[in-house]
C-alpha cells in the first residue's frame, strides 16, 4: 500500500515549521514519527496534500525537570520516556506506559507528542497525560499558548491544535506514592480494549480512561466517590459514569463498561488507594 | 526528493517521489530483497531493519524519512563471504525457521533487541519480539535462539 502523492517539506526549526503549516494551508499535517499517521495515508483514509517533518527537530526531544512539573519535549520519543532516568524518578507511570505503546520497533519511532496530537482514545499516554493534569503547550504564527489537558481533546482524533499551530511541549505533574496502568488487551501489540490510569499527583488520586469514548477521559464520578470517603471497590463501580464506549470488533459497549470496573479497582488497589 | 543514505555500509544516493516507503526503495530502487514485505501494516515486522542502529518497520518509513540515515538489512549483518552473525548463527544452529518468511524481520528484530538488553530472561526475550509475528508459530526456538546468542561466547554482537 502507497499513500496519495503529497508535497514533502522538512523543518529545520520550530519557526520554520509553523510557517510551513501557514504556507501550505489545512490540509497540510505535521510528521513526526509517522507511526499513526503514515498507516492513515497507506489505507487512504487520510490524504494530506503536504507533510511538514518536524522530526529532526531535537531541540523538541528532552525530559526535563521543571519545578512541580515535568517538561517533556514533544518529540520525545516512547523509547526515549521508557529509560529516562527523570521519569523514572518524578513520573515512573509515563515510562511504564510508554514501555506498552505497541512494539520496540514502533517505540523507536513513536513519539509523545504525535500520540498526543493525533487524539486517538485507545492511545495509551493521552489518559495518562490527562492523569497527570497534563499542560499542552501549542506554538502558532501569534506565539505560544498553554491548554490544559482537560481542554485539549475535543472529539475522535480531534484536538485543540490549529492548522497552523505545533505541539511543542507537554507538561506534566509529578507523581506522589503509588500508581497503576491498567491496559486489557487481547494480543500484545493491540491497542487498549479498555485501559485506566491512576495516579496520585497530590492528595487525590486521578482516574484517567482509555477507549471508553470519543476521547480520552477522567473517571469523574469514580474520583469524588473517593473523595466522599469511598472504598476502592464502592468507588469503580461508578466507573463508567458518563463514559460512553463504542462496540466494535474487540468488545461490546457493555463489556467495555464492565472492564471499565474492574479495572478501575484494580487500579485503585494496585496504586494502593 | 533527493536522499542519501547508508545502507549496509555502502552509500547510496537517489531522487524518489516523497511517497515512497522505505522499505520499497530497499527492495525495488537499490535491489536488496531480503527484506520482506508481510502485512504491510506495522503488525508483522517482516520488514524490519536498523535505523541509526535501531529495529525499525521500514514499511512505516518514508524513504525522505531516512535521508541522512545509516541503515543495516538482513544482508548488512554479514561480510559476503565471511562467517555468519552470530544472531544468524543462532538461528541455524536452534532450527529457528520453518517458511522462512519472518526470518529477516525476526532476526534485525532479535539483534536490536540484544543492543538494549544484552542478557534478557526468556521472558523478556518473547516481549522484545512481541513486533514480529511467525505465521509458522515457531516462536520456541526462535526464543531459544536469541538466548543461544545473548550467551554465545564473547557476548551478543
Amino acid at each position: 500500500m502507497i499513500p496519495a502523492a503529497f508535497e514533502y517539506a522538512r523543518a529545520g526549526s520550530v519557526d520554520e515549521a509553523i510557517s510551513l503549516l501557514s504556507e501550505h494551508g489545512e490540509d497540510a499535517k505535521v510528521l513526526a514519527g509517522g507511526h499513526s499517521l503514515l498507516p492513515l495515508m497507506k489505507l487512504r483514509l487520510a490524504t494530506p496534500s503536504a507533510l511538514i517533518d518536524v522530526g529532526r527537530l531535537q531541540e523538541l526531544s528532552y525530559v526535563r525537570d521543571a519545578g512541580d512539573r515535568i517538561a517533556i519535549g514533544a518529540l520525545t520519543r516512547h523509547r526515549d520516556l521508557q529509560v529516562s532516568d527523570e521519569l523514572a524518578r518524578s513520573a515512573p507511570i509515563v515510562s511504564h506506559v510508554a514501555g506498552l505503546v505497541g512494539d520496540p520497533q514502533v517505540r523507536h519511532r513513536g513519539t509523545i507528542g504525535g500520540s498526543v496530537a493525533h487524539g486517538d482514545p485507545a492511545s495509551d499516554l493521552p489518559a495518562v497525560v490527562l492523569a497527570l493534569d497534563g499542560e499542552l503547550v501549542i506554538r502558532g504564527p501569534a506565539g505560544e499558548r498553554v491548554v490544559p489537558a482537560s481542554e485539549f481533546f475535543h472529539g475522535f482524533l480531534e484536538t485543540a491544535i490549529g492548522p497552523d499551530e505545533l505541539l511543542v511541549e507537554i507538561r506534566l505533574r509529578k507523581t506522589q506514592g503509588g500508581w497503576s496502568y491498567q491496559k486489557f488487551n487481547r494480543r500484545a501489540q493491540d491497542w487498549a480494549t479498555v485501559g485506566v490510569a491512576v495516579a496520585r499527583t497530590d492528595g487525590t488520586p486521578a482516574v484517567a480512561l482509555v477507549n471508553m469514548g470519543a476521547t480520552p477521559l477522567r473517571a469523574a464520578a469514580v474520583e469524588s466517590a473517593l473523595a466522599a470517603g469511598a472504598s476502592p471497590a464502592e468507588a469503580a463501580e461508578s466507573a463508567a459514569e458518563g463514559a460512553d464506549p463504542s462496540s466494535d470488533i474487540q468488545a461490546s459497549a457493555e463489556f467495555r463498561r464492565h472492564l471499565a470496573r474492574v479495572l478501575v479497582r484494580r487500579g485503585l488497589e494496585e496504586a494502593g488507594v | 526528493m533527493k536522499v542519501s543514505m547508508t545502507i549496509n555500509g555502502r552509500s547510496v544516493d537517489a531522487d524518489v517521489e516523497p511517497r515512497t516507503l522505505l522499505v520499497h526503495f530497499i527492495r525495488n530502487d537499490v535491489g536488496l530483497t531480503g527484506t520482506n514485505v508481510g502485512c504491510d501494516t506495522t503488525n508483522c515486522g517482516a520488514c524490519t531493519i536498523l535505523m541509526d542502529g535501531e529495529s525499525v518497520k521500514s514499511c512505516t518509513v518514508l524513504a525522505v524519512q531516512a535521508d541522512g540515515a545509516s541503515i543495516t538489512t538482513i544482508e548488512g549483518l554479514a561480510e559476503p563471504d565471511g562467517p555468519m552473525h552470530p544472531m544468524q548463527e543462532a538461528f541455524r544452529e536452534n532450527h529457528a525457521l520453518q517458511c522462512g518468511y519472518c526470518t529477516p524481520g525476526m532476526v534485525m528484530a532479535a539483534v536490536s533487541l540484544l543492543q538494549e538488553n544484552p542478557s534478557p530472561t526468556e521472558a523478556e526475550v518473547r516481549e522484545g519480539l512481541e513486533g514480529n509475528l511467525c505465521r509458522c508459530t515457531g516462536y520456541h526456538n526462535i526464543v531459544k535462539a536469541v538466548l543461544a546468542a545473548a550467551s554465545a561466547p564473547g557476548g551478543p554482537k
